[in-house]
């Protein structure tokens, strides 16, 4: 029971980090078209999100809701990726960390489709078509930006070369990983590799972007070992509310 | 007083009445949401699903056909959320459609785009953004008669 709450945790943290930083965007990105899609990209991430941990609190069966876990939780309680928590600097970084997400989140999903454990599937059978709809807007937006001026082509490749480091610990299998093979609620992450990194290449091919060479990765977002220091930073904005208020509803 | 009954389609016939919160002329039954309804003496189940997970007008949804079905005497209502089978577009029903394009929304077409401008009814349309006002629609424009429009989006 232990590795599979931890294992909703992550799929749960994930959207709620990313959806979070996404929602940063309401109101200041660079057009009016941007701004809506970045903040109805969040809003499918949010609903996601409640899927999850909702999920997760049952399987916990401590009383406690998703909203407990999404705003009652300190930094080192939360398993998303490291990638998804650093902050989205400009609206280049933004939408590279979004296609290298749903780059994994589209074949993740399509095979927690086949899950032993039928929540799963359900959740994941809903997730998976937004995430398809995410990936085709963040794949587009990415060729469009890299195959831009010499700015934007600047701003995409500081973006890749940024976020790179980060995205070997979508494929680093754990201990939760292997126990959930064991039990076919998941595969292993590793299993992704192929068919994001097929995806990548030819996007960056796309959009005239060169991959980097060094494989070293990040690690301790997905473990809860070692957050950056931007995610007490981010949770402070987000559970503000909460934690002044504790237990406000509305 | 006579005993009121209940039946299945009656209940149906009233849940044709509560419109969508967001798109006004289509009833949350056009729309595919309500999934089922089950009937036990007094006692009703609704079951409906979320269009997208974040929908934010499921608890307006929920609220409302409460309100609706309680004008009707259902005093026992259940309202249950499924997410299994997901929602899709081709629950759209043909009467939701027609209704969509005359409100100036372009129903979802499966090639993935607007098959034709609700106003002026051309057909050289492009695309403006993937996303529009609600989850649910993209935004598009007509190159003949130069209005945007909604369309809404093929899942």
């Amino acid at each position: 029971m232990q590795h599979l709450f931890e294992f909703l945790l992550r799929q749960g943290d994930n959207a709620l980090v990313l959806g979070h930083r996404t929602s940063e965007w309401c109101g200041i990105a660079p057009a009016l078209e941007e701004d809506i899609a970045l903040t109805n990209t969040a809003l499918d991430l949010i609903g996601q999100t409640q899927l999850w941990l909702g999920y997760a609190a049952e399987v916990e069966g401590a009383g406690r809701s998703a909203n407990d876990l999404a705003y009652l939780r300190d930094a080192y309680d939360f398993r998303n990726l490291l990638m998804l928590e650093v902050p989205n600097e400009d609206f280049g970084r933004t939408l590279m960390r979004q296609f290298l997400f749903d780059a994994f989140q589209v074949p993740w999903l399509t095979a927690l489709q086949n899950s032993a454990d039928q929540r799963v599937v359900e959740i994941a059978t809903k997730s998976l078509k937004e995430a398809t709809y995410h990936l085709d807007r963040s794949a587009e937006t990415v060729v469009a930006l890299g195959d831009g001026t010499a700015d934007s082509n600047a701003r995409m490749q500081a973006a890749l070369d940024y976020l790179w480091p980060y995205a070997g610990e979508l494929f680093a299998d754990d201990e939760t990983d292997r126990a959930m093979a064991d039990v076919s609620i998941a595969p292993l992450p590793s299993g992704m590799r192929p068919a994001w990194a097929a995806a990548v290449e030819d996007t960056a091919k796309a959009a005239c972007l060169k991959l980097p060479e060094s494989d070293f990765a990040h690690s301790g977002g997905r473990t809860g070992a070692r957050h950056t220091e931007h995610l007490g930073h981010m949770l402070a904005v987000m559970q503000v509310l909460q934690r002044s208020y504790p237990g406000a509803v509305w | 007083m006579a005993v009121m009954t209940i039946t299945e389609a009656q209940v149906w016939t009233w849940l044709e009445d509560v419109p969508d919160p967001e798109i006004p002329v289509i009833s949350i039954v056009d729309l595919g949401v309500v999934r089922g309804v089950d009937v036990a003496g007094d006692q009703v189940k609704v079951t409906i699903t979320p269009t997208y997970s974040g929908c934010p007008a499921m608890a307006i949804i929920a609220m409302d056909i409460e309100t609706a079905l309680a004008k009707q005497g259902v005093t026992d209502l259940q309202l249950e959320t499924k997410i299994a089978p997901a929602w899709t577009t081709d629950w759209l029903s043909d009467k939701g459609r027609a209704r969509l394009e005359g409100y100036g929304i372009a129903p979802p077409q499966t090639a993935g785009g607007p098959a034709r401008c609700p106003r002026c009814q051309s057909d050289a349309v492009e695309k403006i953004s993937q996303f529009g006002s609600t989850p649910c629609k993209a935004q598009w424009r007509c190159q003949s008669c130069l209005e945007p429009f909604d369309y809404f989006k093929c899942i």
